[in-house]
């Protein structure tokens, strides 16, 4: 079961983000990422990182999108239906170099060496077993992304504000 | 089926999907989006990795998830401000670095 459900996430995982590059108005591109997103949930689920996948819908198809989304229309781009591909050698140059670096990248994934170890035990809930770590050996980077974000909130601002 | 070896392989995939888009789109802002999809093909890793090597990877994947969060907020609004100036999100227009 677990099995068939990995392969259907996947499936519409890859057919997603395949569809994003490929659609050209944005929002329709921005909508196949969504479900590159919720199926990449799924598969997050599969592997029980729970916490995560709960995560990646809250934050990343909720808010992320809706940020992409807000800035499409305001820019007014839904209705730019011209060929947006770069010309001939970008393309040509765009496959080999995605070749290459897929030939490289599942060579080294491959190789890992991890693959059929026993997985770890869990013995604490679900989100127990994240703030653990989070909170103890990570609470430095953990203070320093609340100022980056911070930092981001009011450089975002000010970047977009038409006069300081 | 060993799910985890499988995961590493979709993370690859997604990954090189992500990193096509950015060399082949010039709208700035799907380009922006391919980005976010190169991201997430890492989180995937961090989280088949963390499968069997312990919890950290899903700190990391907290980590990636905020920082996600930032980058976007602030590429979005450096976008918006080229947008102004230029009054395209055309990549190729976008040349105003250069002598």
């Amino acid at each position: 079961m677990a099995d068939l459900l990995w392969w259907i996430f996947a499936a519409l995982a890859v057919s997603g983000a395949v569809a994003m590059v490929m659609a050209r108005n944005p929002v329709a591109s921005l909508l196949f990422l969504v479900v590159t997103l919720f199926s990449l949930a799924g598969i997050f689920v599969l592997l029980e990182a729970h916490f995560i996948a709960a995560i990646q819908v809250i934050v990343y198809a909720g808010a992320i999108m809706v940020l992409f989304l807000f800035v499409i229309m305001l820019l007014n781009l839904g209705e730019q239906y011209r060929p947006d591909l770069k010309a001939g050698i970008w393309l040509v140059a765009g496959g080999v170099a995605s070749g290459t670096l897929g030939w490289l990248l599942a060579s080294a994934l491959g190789a890992s060496g991890v693959v059929g170890t026993e997985p770890a035990p869990v013995d604490r809930d679900v989100v127990g077993a994240i703030a653990d770590p989070l909170f103890r050996d990570y609470l430095v980077p953990f203070e320093v992304t609340s100022i980056l974000l911070l930092a981001a909130a009011v450089g975002a601002v000010l970047l977009a504000k038409r006069r300081v | 089926m060993p799910i985890v070896e499988h995961s590493l392989i979709l993370a690859a995939f997604l990954f090189v999907i992500g990193v096509a888009g950015v060399l082949v789109r010039r709208n700035a802002i799907i380009v922006f989006m391919c980005v976010e999809l190169m991201l997430n093909a890492a989180n995937l890793a961090f989280i088949a990795f963390s499968r069997t090597l312990g919890v950290d990877g899903q700190v990391f994947v907290f980590f990636v998830i905020s920082v996600a969060a930032a980058e976007a907020a602030v590429g979005l609004a450096i976008i918006i401000s080229i947008f102004r100036l230029r009054e395209s999100v055309d990549l190729e227009r976008f040349n105003i670095l250069r002598w």
